[in-house]
């Protein structure tokens, strides 16, 4: 009997033939809806920050170094390729991609890192809005563009040197 | 530094079993992964190898570094997933503690959320040596700013007006 259920199980094998896919020799592509490893075009971002509010694993960072340059850090290490960013991107600057061969020895090379540029505001001066209304309160001063003689004029020196516009408005921020 | 096959050890710390099963599947005559000589042991006394799935959680972070420590000494350890690699969604919460880098040195990550068996497959490549790794650091800079820069040293006063004149240099 044992002998019996040998033969079929060597005649099952014999029937399957090779199975075993030649994966690391030869690529094997993914399927068409798999999503991969994000990937970030710089020349379409506009610094929004919308995939950093909607990132649940919080991996995507955006910070402003100076007035005009806007870092938008993307670390992939806890990234679940949840695809949330590639949906909620206006400009369509997030594609994910089908790339899944992202075995590595270190952290930092998963990571994708863009400098962007952000023009100033002529309202308010920032290139976003102010964190709270009553920050915005404080903002003064309304900025014309001399574009024929290429420079900027403020109406008022209030806000250039950091002094309040108006003195008897105390304003308690936090 | 290994000569021969690596025999690996699976400890789960905590995760969703989405990445055991997909390391259950790079064992499976599919993608068989004893092409490479690894075999999957039950104990890590005899293991060169841990894959570590799931964060480092508070309830199984002493269990993990005493398999780590359990294990003999020319030992590498894969953290497979999200989790392993950097603590998962729920990295901030108040049970986990994080990836699993914090409690046992890693050695080579393969996210993914699970990762694919060719993922894991090609981690395991990388780590014998058989394939190049593929991923870098990318990195966009603007190395140019396309409007022209205004100093604020250079402004000129004219009453109430504040003049900013356009510079040449940066």
């Amino acid at each position: 009997m044992s002998v019996l259920s040998k033969l079929e199980e060597a005649r099952i094998c014999l029937k399957a033939g090779r199975v075993t896919l030649p994966y690391p020799a030869k690529p094997q592509a993914a399927p068409e809806q798999f999503r991969g490893r994000p990937i970030f075009d710089a020349s379409k971002c506009i610094g929004c920050a919308g995939c950093a509010n909607n990132c649940p694993a919080r991996e995507i960072l955006v910070f402003d170094v100076c007035q005009e340059i806007r870092i938008l850090q993307y670390l992939g290490r806890r990234c679940t390729y949840c695809g949330r960013c590639a949906e909620v991107c206006p400009e369509k600057a997030i594609t994910m991609s089908q790339d899944f061969e992202t075995a590595t020895n270190s952290i930092p090379d998963l990571g994708q890192r863009l400098e962007l540029f952000m023009s100033t505001c002529q309202r308010c001066g920032r290139c976003f809005k102010g964190p709270s209304v009553l920050e915005e309160l404080k903002m003064r001063g309304y900025r014309f563009d001399d574009l024929q003689n290429e420079r900027w004029i403020f109406r008022s020196q209030a806000r250039l040197r950091g002094e309040p516009a108006v003195d008897d408005v105390e304003i308690e921020l936090d | 530094m290994f000569g021969r096959s690596l025999w690996v050890y699976h400890a789960n710390s905590g995760g969703c079993n989405g990445c055991d099963i997909e390391v259950l599947n790079v064992l499976t005559p599919y993608y068989d992964a004893e092409r490479f000589g690894i075999k999957l042991v039950g104990s890590p006394r005899h293991a060169d190898v841990m894959l570590c799935q799931g964060p480092a959680m508070r309830s199984t972070a002493q269990a993990l570094k005493r398999a780590y420590d359990a294990m003999p000494a020319p030992k590498l350890v894969f953290a497979i997933g999200s989790c392993a690699c950097g603590g998962g969604v729920w990295f901030d919460s108040y049970s986990v503690i994080g990836p699993v880098e914090k409690i046992i040195p890693v050695n080579y990550y393969i996210p993914g959320c699970p990762p694919r068996p060719e993922a894991i497959i090609y981690g395991v490549a990388v780590a014998l040596g058989v394939v190049d790794k593929r991923v870098a650091p990318v990195e966009f800079k603007e190395l140019e700013l396309p409007i022209p820069r205004y100093h604020p040293e250079e402004l000129q006063g004219t009453g109430e007006l504040v003049i900013y004149e356009k510079a040449e240099k940066i």
